[in-house]
């Protein structure tokens, strides 16, 4: 037995004591117990990993839902997906553990952050382990809830709040897809397990398949963060900085992508629904990019990074590179994780200052962060030989064969993410020191993990994902072209090159062009409005329908008028018959009389008079 | 076999009587009177069963006849004290003015 | 013959009744209800019930009766009021009442055209003897229970028309 349920039980455990008993303990106790119990379902999970040859370990540990025909079971599988997705989730999680220790020494509430965080690796872990859709969607669900928790962390502060309902609403909408498109598999397949349905997927028709396919893509839009359901994860930065690296980077967000992949039976017979994948990822990929270009709060600048990283992966599964989609996964893993960690660990510098119009110079006064975030900033350009080279290149690739313009507008955005992430670098940590405060440098405990994050992204990308899956996915990939690649890797070298003219050679430049494009720049610094959109559009409209139509009408109107009613017209009854009442006992017995009159009527009707 | 009036007019009878003392009960208002009615219901009623009894030959109409004339006795010696207590409490024989039982 | 004994008692007993009901003076409503008594147990004997004919004379016509009498003397009860109030009694009671002697009427017709002719000595089971027989053996316990009824009125009365009341 392998004994899969470790990985995902020893957070839990780490959980349950922290959150019931952590009160009491003191930090060390509190931190061995948290990054202990991720570090040993790392290193289990590891040892799984390393005994996995090509099949599938599957293992089955109770009946959960057993109704007539359709039964659920509680089972647990490691083929060579998960494993990739295993590794990266403990491996990362490992590492942003130890990062939290240093930077959440002095928050309060310091044993419930290490408490929701491995309840968060309890539940990411279950995704990611499960055998079966409704397991995968309880994993689901389950990070969607300790993101809630971790970005509303500091629950005193009204935006944080606001911050993680956001996340939590949205993510339901997307759920909603979800749990229409587990439905449509019931009905269709009359079962809920991977292997049973992927097998019985040929013989469905197309439509079928691409109604559940779409259906799941929402769900994945909601998790992942694409257009339209991206709104919520900008505003996820209200959380502390290990929690937007872990979840809103690593792990949680790829769980979308994680789930098409998975499900990459369905979408292969449902073309259309694949298509629609592509395009969507491609548009949020630009539509993020640009919106980056212009921010000012260094945590959003990597927000819209993720949310157009995302888009890059989906864009590789939807056009068939779902090996390549996979692989960018746990590339953008490393260096999101590293740039947010590093953000952090400037924000730590400068006792919590986020505008990077307040920061400048630092690269002298906080050196290891400024080496590792550019090792970060290299490897997300896609420069050679660093991690994210590799994968975005193998999605480019892709899209080139699928179709040639998307390679075009997928370029274009690589050159502008070089842009915008080197802009950041350069705003941070070059020229004059714009702030106020005495920036130092963050403890070894943060810096190890940087430095761990920073090797990872420089040679990670010579794990050669694709070639692991190469079995696992059906679809052959594209064959590399040199030209490709070279036009690609120039978008990144002419994007730092542009960020370094305007901010370092020329620094009053960006200001001058911001002001002559006034409107288009307040246009795309206000997010394109698309919150107020969907203020104005979704929110308003259903808080006034509530008021209105729900609450004054039906609650107060119908349900009370009718309770209401029902004592009124007791009442009015009641009165009416007591007039009756007269104390007069002539009245009375004309009563009697009328009475038995008809009684003797009905009893002669019905024949019992003989 | 002479023949004589038919059982229907027995019965006929009664319930003229029947609805006599009826029409005493509601449109009197000494009590007195009203209970002197309700006599005279009984009264009927008593008839009706002599009259059946003859019809079934049997004898069970009398005795019920004659539990009825025992109530009866019973009834109105009780009803006559009661209204005697009414009447030193309310110094009055009218019906309609013992009404305090109204809503 | 029988037929014209039954007429003539028989009016007897409508014209005695009608006047209890039309009578001011309660003395004149209870000598005529005796009227109606005396009346109801000659049609008794026309039916055959000797024993209960006997009875209706001295338990009703002459102990309840008498009793009657009393209480009016004791209460000098006079004549009675001016016309009152109960505008339901008024208004519903004649038409009810005309109903429900029509509903009685018709049914009996209906379901007993004619009936057996009634003829004086033709039901013979009217005897004391038969009575007696009926009474002691299968109607033994209403009767022992009207014996404690007639117990319980008796003290209900004299509790209830106690001076210190």
């Amino acid at each position: 037995m392998h004994q899969l349920w470790l990985i995902p039980a020893l957070p839990f455990a780490g959980f349950l004591i922290n959150g019931i008993l952590g009160r009491r303990f003191s930090k060390s106790t509190v931190n061995a117990i948290a990054v202990g119990s991720v570090a040993i379902s790392f290193l289990w999970a590891l040892k799984t990993v390393l005994g996995l040859g090509e099949e599938r370990i599957f293992e089955h540990y109770f009946d959960w839902i057993v109704a007539g025909g359709f039964q659920v079971g509680c089972d647990f599988a490691v083929d060579r997906l998960t494993a990739v997705m295993l590794l990266v989730v403990t491996g990362v999680g490992s590492l942003i553990h130890v990062y939290s220790v240093g930077y959440m020494a002095h928050e309060g509430g310091y044993y419930r952050f290490f408490a929701y965080l491995n309840l968060f690796m309890f539940f990411m872990l279950t995704l990611v382990l499960a055998a079966n859709y409704l397991l995968l969607f309880v994993g689901w669900e389950g990070v969607g809830l300790c993101s809630y928790l971790l970005i509303g962390f500091w629950f005193r502060k009204k935006s944080a709040t606001n911050a993680g309902n956001k996340a939590f609403i949205v993510n339901r909408i997307g759920d909603f897809g979800f749990s229409l498109a587990m439905l449509m598999i019931v009905i269709n397949f009359g079962t809920l397990d991977f292997a049973t349905v992927f097998q019985g997927v040929a013989g469905k028709p197309e439509p079928v398949l691409t109604t559940i396919a779409l259906l799941l893509l929402v769900g994945a839009c909601g998790k992942s963060a694409q257009f339209p359901l991206y709104v919520w994860l900008p505003d996820a930065m209200e959380g502390p900085t290990p929690v937007s690296a872990l979840i809103h980077a690593a792990t949680m967000v790829t769980a979308g992508v994680y789930m098409v992949s998975r499900s990459f039976p369905i979408y292969l017979h449902a073309p259309s629904a694949l298509e629609m994948v592509a395009y969507i990822g491609l548009f949020t990929a630009a539509f993020a990019a640009t919106i980056g270009l212009v921010q000012n709060d260094i945590k959003k600048v990597f927000a819209y990074s993720t949310v157009s990283q995302l888009g890059y992966m989906f864009l590789g599964v939807g056009t068939g590179a779902f090996s390549a989609g996979i692989y960018h996964l746990m590339t953008h893993a490393f260096f999101k994780a590293l740039l947010f960690l590093g953000a952090g660990s400037v924000i730590h510098a400068l006792s919590g200052e986020q505008d990077m119009r307040n920061m400048g110079g630092l690269r002298t006064k906080i050196p290891w962060t400024f080496w590792t975030l550019l090792m970060a900033a290299i490897a997300i350009s896609g420069v050679p030989p660093f991690a994210g080279f590799f994968s975005k290149d193998a999605i480019l690739v892709s899209a080139y064969h699928h179709a040639p313009w998307m390679y075009w507008v997928g370029t274009i955005t690589a050159g502008l993410t070089a842009f915008y992430v080197f802009r950041a670098m350069f705003l941070t940590f070059f020229g004059e020191y714009r702030g106020h405060e005495h920036p130092h440098e963050s403890p070894a405990v943060m810096t190890l993990p940087l430095a761990g994050l920073a090797l990872l992204s420089i040679f990670g990308g010579f794990i050669k994902i694709p070639v692991w899956l190469e079995k696992f996915f059906p679809v052959a990939e594209a064959p590399e072209e040199t030209s490709l690649v070279l036009i690609s890797v120039a978008a990144g070298a002419i994007g730092i090159l542009v960020a370094y003219w305007m901010y370092i050679a020329k620094p009053g430049l960006a200001d001058s062009i911001s002001s002559r494009l006034g409107g288009l720049y307040r246009l795309v610094y206000n997010k394109y409005f698309v919150d107020e959109i969907y203020d104005a559009a979704v929110v308003k409209p259903v808080v006034a329908g509530s008021r209105v139509v729900l609450w004054r009408g039906v609650d107060a109107g119908l349900i009370d008028g009718a309770v209401n009613g029902v004592g009124s017209t007791s009442q009015g009854f009641g009165g009416w018959l007591k007039l009756f009442q007269s104390g007069n006992i002539r009245s009375y017995a004309t009563w009697v009389l009328f009475g038995s009159i008809i009684l003797l009527l009905t009893l002669g009707l019905i024949g019992a008079v003989r | 076999m002479t023949s004589g009036p038919p059982l229907a007019w027995y019965l006929i009878l009664s319930a003229v009587l029947f609805a006599l003392g009826v029409a005493g009960f509601l449109f009197r208002k000494s009590i007195i009177t009203i209970f002197m009615s309700i006599e005279l219901m009984l009264n009927a009623v008593n008839l009706s069963f002599v009259a059946f009894s003859y019809q079934l030959k049997q004898v069970n109409g009398h005795i019920f006849a004659f539990f009825v004339m025992v109530v009866a006795a019973a009834e109105a010696a009780v009803g006559l004290a009661i209204i005697l207590t009414v009447f030193k409490n309310r110094e009055t024989l009218n019906v309609d003015q013992v009404n305090s039982m109204k809503y | 013959m029988d037929v014209i004994l039954f007429l003539i008692f028989a009016i007897i007993a409508v014209v005695c009744a009608v006047n209890v009901v039309v009578q001011t003076h309660p003395i004149s409503s209870a000598i005529s209800l005796i009227g109606v008594m005396g009346s109801l147990a000659v049609l008794y004997l026309l039916l055959g019930a000797e024993f209960l004919a006997m009875a209706q004379i001295i338990v009703y016509a002459g102990a309840v009766m008498v009793l009657f009498i009393f209480v009016i003397m004791l209460l000098n009860a006079g004549t009675e009021a001016k016309r009152g109030r109960s505008l339901t009694a008024q208004l519903l009671g004649l038409p009810l009442l005309i109903a429900f002697l029509a509903l009685a009427s018709y049914f009996s017709q209906r379901f007993y055209p004619g009936g057996a002719a009634v003829h004086f000595g033709a039901f013979k089971g009217g005897t004391a003897q038969n009575i007696g027989m009926a009474l002691f053996t299968q109607y033994l316990l209403p009767f022992e229970v009207t014996s404690a009824l007639i117990l319980i009125a008796i003290v209900g009365a004299v509790v209830l028309a106690r001076k210190e009341l």
